[in-house]
Order: structure tokens, then C-alpha cells, then sequence
């Protein structure tokens, strides 16, 4: 693939663009012509991308989203603590969670006997620890205003705050739609934390912004940006696909 | 005959509340019975919804006891003055709490189709209940309320937003469920209301009762300046 997008380029000097660096008129028609012949190492990167990141945003919200709701609803001591430190970890640069991620299921650390290192495996755990987090320190959020609404009515029916929590998330699907999907940004977009679990092996565990990111660096710029291309169609066309739903969903509702 | 289990009176002593410094009720005692409604009337401000949220358990007092003396477990509902109504179905909205009073599955159906029916919103069941006008809106909060079958319903001025004929039609819906043996404890500021829903009074003033009667006394007689001032339609701060 890489031979092909090579001759591609080799077609572009021939053509009259003088270039050691091609020049990006160049480069965009190449790209156009990997994604528009679906090309095989493209979509096999792109697939992977999805996978790991869906993955990760559903795992997370598992977690996160009923954390955010009990955090909306539950008075305990140590609650302060624990929103100053989802707020901390909604920061934490993605290189650090790599790290510590890397270090945790190396061979020789706690997790090591899962072998999951350099695996997709090992990127979907980084990118969960990543965005854990993120979800719950914004579904609080989202849900503290309902449950503003909500409290004084549901504690009047008997329900306890965990109780209240599988209401809240049901009733407040369509505002989480909007947490989940920046969830989903962040995870798609993150290079750092992926590239030192995974290690961006072709084939393997190449994701779309560790291939950008290596092949800008080689010159390859056909490849790379025919993957940011996707990469910002499928960000774009998710959050519309949401967007719409949320819309429909309100209208309907009201 | 032997009488039904019951978790009235409710009973109220030295209850006081107060935030920020203020004491906003004071020395609040109250024995509440089964019965015709008891109307909490007043002036804005006057406490009746922390009255209200006192008695039902959503605060806790800063002085005094609120308590069930009857026998049973006390089984109540409150319907607030803007209805908060989940967004769902009107059906799942009146079937919400059943499950969480321990209703079983096989009865709920029937509850929910009873309590639609008596406050005549059976038609819209399958509505999202948020695209309900005010007044419907109000009578499925007063159906989710019916469903429970509660000793108690306590309303926070639940016709204060309504027009003339969305309050007609819930204050017959409270009637209705009045009859039906359910002890009705509501907070009006509006006296014409008071007057025809009343089975006693508690007015309440600056946060402490003036008077607890039967409303024909109330009304005729009140024993103190204050309530005369009120009924007059004198404003009172
Ligand atoms: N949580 C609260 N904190 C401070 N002040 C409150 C609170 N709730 C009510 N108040 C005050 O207490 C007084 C009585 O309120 P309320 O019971 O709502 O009156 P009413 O229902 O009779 O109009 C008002 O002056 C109100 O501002
Ligand atoms: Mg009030």
C-alpha cells in the first residue's frame, strides 16, 4: 500500500509537480484515490479505529454514566473529593495514561499476566482509564439539573438515591447522547495513550491517528491525510447522526 | 366491624424549621385525623409548603417531631404546585412509583387504567405526558398520586397555575378522591377554593398557626385578628 501510494506520487512529479515534499494539491487527489478505491490497509485501519473506540466508550460509560447519576443525587462525605478528582482526571494528558496504563499490563507489572500489551486490547484500556472519567465528571453534570427536577418528586415515591440513579440516566438519555459522543471524540482522537500501549503495529494495532501521525512523519502524506479525512468525516457524522437524534427525540418529548 | 388499620393521626410537635438564621415556621402543633380535607391557607411566604414538605418527610425539622401514630406503615403521596412529570408516556408516568410502594406487577395495570380513567386522561395514555397542556398535565400528577391508593395526599397549591376551568376540573378530582377515604392535607392561598374544599383549617402566619378549626367556623367566626384581616382580603405580610 505503501508502494501504491508511492506511485501515485511518482504519477504526481511525472505530471509536473516538481516535489521531494509533495505538494498538498497532490497529495488530497491521492488520498481521494486510497479512500475511493477502498483501499484494503486504509479500511483496515479505519475499522480498527472504530472498534477500539467504541469499545472504549461503551465500556467507560458503564462505569461512568451511573457514577455521574449517583454523583448527581447521593449526599456522602468525601463526594466533593471525589468530583475534584473526576475533574483532575478529565485533564490528564493522554501520554501519562499511556504510561501508567503500559506500566500496569507490561509483563512485569500487576496486570502483566493479562498479555494484553500491544494488543487492541491494551488500547481500548488505556483509552477507557482515558475517558472514564470524562464521562462521569459530565453526566453529573447533565443529570445534577435534572435531578434539580426531579428530587423532591422522586424522594416523595420512596427512591432511594440509588434507586434514582437507573431513572435519571433513562430520563436523561437524550443529554447523555451528547456525553457519550464526547467521550467518543476524545477517544478517537487521542494519539499519546494508544501509540505506547498499542505501539502502532501494522496491521496490528495501527489506528488511524497513530497512522497520521507516523506517516506525516515519513513524508507519506497521501496515506495520512486520506486517514484525516475519515477521521474527521466519521467524527463530523457522528456528532450530526446525535445531534439529529436529540433533536427529533426533544421535539417529540418535549 | 372492626376498624381498617391506619397510620393516622399524623402528629406534629414543636415543629420548627429555619434557614439561614430565620425562623421561617415556629412551635408548629398539629393533630391531623382522617377525614374531610384539611386546607392550609395563608399568605405568600406564610410556610405552607415547608409545612407541607415538613409533614410528608422531604425536610427534616430544625425543631420539634413530625410522627405517624396510627398503627400501619403510613402509605403518602404529594403532588407539587408545577407537577414534575418524567419524560415518558402518560401511562408510564402513572405506573412510575408503583413499583417503589411495592405494588405488585400483576395489580399495576389496573391502578394505572383506574387512575387514568378517573381523571379523564385515558384517551392520551400513550402521549409523551410533557406535551400535555398545564391542566392535564396537573390532573396526571393527581393520577399518579391516586394510583398508589395513599391514606394521605398531600397538594402543594396544585391549581396554582391552572386556568378557572383546569382548576374545576382538579379540584373535583380531589373531591372525588377525598370520598374515596383518602385523607387530603392541601396548601391554597386562594380563599374561594379554601371555602369549597375545606373540611377544616390551619391558617398559617409569619411561620406559625394561627388558627386550626372546622372550616364553617373558620369561615364565619374567625378567633383571631389576623384571620379576619385575611379573609377580608386584606393583605397580610
Ligand atoms: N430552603 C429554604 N431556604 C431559605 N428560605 C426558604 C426556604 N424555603 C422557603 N424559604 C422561605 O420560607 C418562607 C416560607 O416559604 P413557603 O413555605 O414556600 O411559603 P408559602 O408556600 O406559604 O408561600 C418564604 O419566605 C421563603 O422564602
Ligand atoms: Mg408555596
Amino acid at each position: 500500500m505503501r508502494q501504491q501510494a508511492g506511485r501515485r506520487l511518482d504519477r504526481g512529479r511525472r505530471a509536473g509537480h516538481p516535489a521531494t515534499v509533495p505538494d498538498i494539491a497532490t497529495a488530497l487527489a491521492a488520498a481521494f484515490g486510497l479512500i475511493t478505491e477502498g483501499d484494503r490497509a486504509v479500511l483496515s485501519i479505519v475499522t480498527l479505529s472504530l472498534q477500539v473506540s467504541f469499545l472504549a466508550v461503551a465500556l467507560a460509560a458503564l462505569v461512568g454514566l451511573p457514577l455521574g447519576a449517583f454523583l448527581a443525587v447521593a449526599r456522602f462525605p468525601g463526594r466533593r473529593p471525589l468530583i475534584i478528582a473526576g475533574n483532575a482526571l478529565m485533564g490528564l494528558p493522554p501520554v501519562v495514561v499511556g504510561l501508567l496504563v503500559y506500566l500496569l499490563l507490561s509483563r512485569s507489572g500487576p496486570l502483566g499476566g493479562w498479555g494484553l500489551l500491544f494488543s487492541p486490547g491494551a488500547m481500548v484500556v488505556a483509552q477507557v482509564v482515558l475517558i472514564t472519567p470524562i464521562l462521569a465528571t459530565l453526566s453529573r453534570e447533565v443529570l445534577e439539573g435534572l435531578w434539580e427536577e426531579y428530587g423532591e418528586q422522586l424522594r416523595s415515591f420512596g427512591a432511594t438515591p440509588r434507586l434514582a440513579v437507573p431513572t435519571l440516566l433513562w430520563d436523561g438519555r437524550f443529554s447523555l447522547l451528547t456525553v457519550l459522543l464526547a467521550g467518543f471524540g476524545r477517544a478517537s482522537a487521542e494519539v499519546g495513550a494508544v501509540m505506547i500501549v498499542g505501539g502502532n503495529i501494522e496491521g496490528h494495532t495501527r489506528v488511524m491517528t497513530t497512522a497520521i501521525a507516523l506517516e506525516t512523519s515519513k513524508g507519506d502524506l497521501p496515506l495520512a491525510l486520506a486517514l484525516g479525512m475519515v477521521l474527521m468525516t466519521i467524527v463530523l457524522a457522528v456528532n450530526a447522526a446525535a445531534q439529529l437524534l436529540r433533536d427529533l427525540a426533544q421535539r417529540r418529548q418535549g | 366491624m372492626r376498624m381498617p388499620e391506619t397510620a393516622l393521626p399524623l402528629v406534629a410537635r414543636g415543629l420548627g424549621f429555619s434557614a439561614g438564621g430565620t425562623a421561617l415556621l415556629r412551635e408548629i402543633d398539629l393533630v391531623l385525623e382522617a377525614g374531610p380535607p384539611t386546607l392550609i391557607i395563608g399568605p405568600n411566604g406564610a410556610g405552607k409548603s415547608l409545612l407541607l414538605r415538613l409533614l410528608h418527610g422531604l425536610l427534616q425539622p430544625g425543631a420539634g417531631w413530625v410522627r405517624w401514630q396510627g398503627r400501619a406503615a403510613p402509605r403518602a403521596a404529594m403532588v407539587f404546585q408545577r407537577p414534575v412529570l418524567l419524560r415518558r408516556s402518560v401511562r408510564a408516568n402513572a405506573a412510575f412509583p408503583l413499583p417503589l410502594a411495592g405494588i405488585p406487577a400483576a395489580d399495576r395495570g389496573l391502578r394505572v387504567a383506574e387512575a387514568l380513567a378517573l381523571v379523564g386522561l385515558t384517551d392520551l395514555a400513550d402521549r409523551p405526558a410533557r406535551r400535555l397542556s398545564g391542566g392535564e398535565q396537573q390532573r396526571l400528577a393527581l393520577a399518579r398520586a391516586a394510583a398508589l391508593r395513599p391514606e394521605v395526599l398531600f397538594l402543594d397549591e396544585p391549581c396554582a397555575s391552572l386556568d378557572p376551568a383546569a382548576t374545576a376540573a382538579a379540584e373535583y378530582i380531589i373531591q372525588t378522591i377525598s370520598r374515596q377515604g383518602c385523607k387530603i392535607i392541601m396548601s391554597t392561598h386562594d380563599l374561594g377554593q379554601a371555602r369549597r374544599l375545606a373540611g377544616e383549617v390551619i391558617f398559617l402566619h409569619q411561620g406559625r398557626v394561627c388558627e386550626h378549626a372546622a372550616a364553617p367556623q373558620f369561615f364565619q367566626a374567625p378567633s383571631t385578628p389576623q384571620a379576619a384581616a385575611f379573609l377580608n382580603g386584606e393583605l397580610l405580610w
